[in-house]
């Protein structure tokens, strides 16, 4: 503990030592000498005028904006409805492809850690790092724009959002059970079916709802790059300046996240 | 199943089966029939164009060998800078963002707060956690033209609200003793705070910080695609003129950092939990 004499007697704690101080402060330093830097960075690129002018702009819009175009809700029902397959269709094949994957990762249930395991982790490191609106850009150019292409974007990347989930619960799992159906002379299937399965399920329902949750945010704005769905609206009504259909949208969009976020709560709830 | 099975059943008179998930039946047959009915319109309403998909297999296939041969040096300048804007990007919006949630966080934290301050902070998070990422961009695009900016106010805001609820909850789930501990040696308020409160919560905070720079990361890469600067821009063009390798590269490149990100984040947490 660092407690330095003073010369009158009396006795004073500091937190840290003068070297730790120091060191600590140098660290602050550099830190705060790189944002300095970044900031300084994203200064020069930036045309101040236009940021002066924000707020005259941004009321601008507001104005334009409101109130929103009610009657355009009839034109929307369709590209929510293809926002819901999306989501819903996209997470469904995603949960198909995790399964294996996440059962090749765990260190408990994989078939060879030297060889199938960096396969596994690799597929979910990849698929998790790049965001579904570049998947379905990716996807766009190979398949053509679409509501396939969207379910097949919002597939891919889920795969390794479920995957790491579900393998670290894998990883979790009680080992007594699965030595108890080992017991009986179960082949690895059965202890598979009877003795880890049982246990991942609320897991999984749990990883399900979630990641079905995230991907009805994600799908509404996947039409922004052509891939289906209400983006695709709201891309055109942006293009088109036509301010009240889109704050119409973003009111849908809001109301979709709120409604989905609220069944997903629930369903976890009544599930764990 | 197989004779042993069969030999037991005789003896008990009943057959074991598995408990269904949902106890009751009739929300069960409901449940499934709802569901499948469901996906029946759903796939029945997805119009596929499956002569378009197989001639674009070919070019899926172009994609994926050009993971084998990714091309860094062609446009070597646009993928640097890019690549650079996305790092300023999150390094400047995380620094802000978790700078302004840590007094959010503080707010919305109800043992901590009273309840006006408590209301207008819980309400700025749940904001900036309704509206996406992208959908900021384009509004702030807009307002503040093209360029980093727009995309550094965007992280900053959508880092906000992610830091301010967690931080707020894990100040909710603190250890009141210790705090109360601070309190009755007559600390101020801001005392309390830093050694009653923080040394409580920041092991975490240090861990969600670290998970966020990734997140900001990931997400910096898209903003480009609306005009907020970052290597999305580079990205769309690659893929817009069928140029995969290229994309490759990138490709390679985001999930290189964000592998190196997750790695550090991992012993980060180690060291400071």
């Amino acid at each position: 503990m660092p407690v330095t004499d003073l010369s009158d007697g009396t006795r004073i704690w500091q937190r840290r030592s003068q070297r730790e101080a120091l060191t600590h402060w140098a660290i602050w330093l550099v830190g705060v000498a790189i944002f300095v830097w970044c900031w300084n960075w994203i200064s020069d690129q930036t045309t101040w005028p236009f940021v002066w002018d924000a707020p005259r702009i941004a009321g601008d819009i507001l104005t334009r904006a409101t109130p929103p175009r009610w009657s355009y809700m009839e034109q929307l029902w369709w590209p929510i409805w293809d926002t819901i397959n999306i989501a819903t269709l996209g997470t469904l094949i995603a949960l198909v492809m995790a399964v294996p994957v996440a059962f090749m990762a765990a260190r408990n249930t994989t078939p060879s850690a030297l060889f199938v395991r960096p396969i596994a982790l690799l597929i979910i490191v990849s698929t998790r790092s790049i965001n579904s609106l570049i998947w379905a850009l990716l996807l766009i150019a190979i398949i053509g724009p679409g509501v396939f292409a969207g379910i097949i974007a919002i597939a891919i990347r889920s795969i390794g959002f479920c995957a790491k989930l579900l393998y670290e619960a894998i990883e979790e799992i009680d080992r007594t059970q699965v030595e108890a159906i080992t017991a009986t002379g179960a082949s690895r299937w059965q202890v598979m079916a009877y003795g880890i399965v049982p246990q991942i399920l609320p897991a999984f329902a749990g990883i399900s709802v979630f990641r079905w949750d995230i991907n009805i945010r994600e799908s509404t704005v996947l039409g922004l790059v052509g891939a289906g769905g209400i983006g695709l609206q709201l891309s055109g009504s942006l293009n088109t300046l036509a301010w009240p259909q889109v704050s119409l949208i973003l009111l849908v969009i809001l109301v979709a996240v709120v409604i989905s976020e609220w069944v997903s709560a629930k369903v976890r709830g009544a599930i764990i | 199943m197989n004779g042993e099975a069969t030999e037991l059943n005789a003896y008990l008179g009943k057959r074991w089966r598995r408990p269904p998930m949902i106890k009751r039946p009739w929300l069960r047959w409901l449940l499934i029939i709802g569901g499948l009915a469901y996906l029946v319109a759903a796939i029945a309403s997805v119009e596929v164009n499956w002569s378009r998909v197989y001639e674009g297999l070919d070019r899926g296939g172009a994609f994926i060998m050009s993971f084998t041969q990714p091309d860094f040096t062609t446009r070597a300048g646009d993928i640097w800078e890019g690549l650079l804007e996305s790092i300023i990007m999150t390094v400047a919006a995380s620094v802000v963002g978790i700078l302004i949630s840590i007094p959010i966080g503080l707010g919305a934290a109800r043992n901590i707060a009273p309840l006006p301050v408590y209301m207008i902070c819980r309400g700025i998070v749940a904001i900036s956690r309704a509206l996406q990422e992208i959908i900021v961009a384009i509004l702030l695009v807009a307002i503040f033209g093209f360029g980093p900016l727009a995309g550094f106010l965007t992280l900053s805001f959508a880092t906000i609200g992610f830091l301010s609820k967690l931080l707020a909850e894990d100040i909710e789930a603190m250890d009141r003793s210790q705090a109360e501990a601070v309190r009755a040696t007559g600390a101020r308020w801001t005392q309390w705070i830093n050694y009653g409160v923080q040394p409580q919560v920041i092991p975490r905070l240090v861990g969600l910080s670290i998970y966020r720079v990734d997140i900001n990361f990931r997400e910096s890469a898209i903003l480009g695609l609306v005009g907020a600067g970052g290597i999305g821009a580079t990205l769309n063009t690659a893929f817009d003129r069928y140029e995969f390798d290229t994309a490759a590269a990138i490709l390679i490149l985001i999930i290189g950092i964000v592998m190196a990100l997750e790695y550090i984040s991992g012993i980060v947490r180690a060291r400071v939990q």
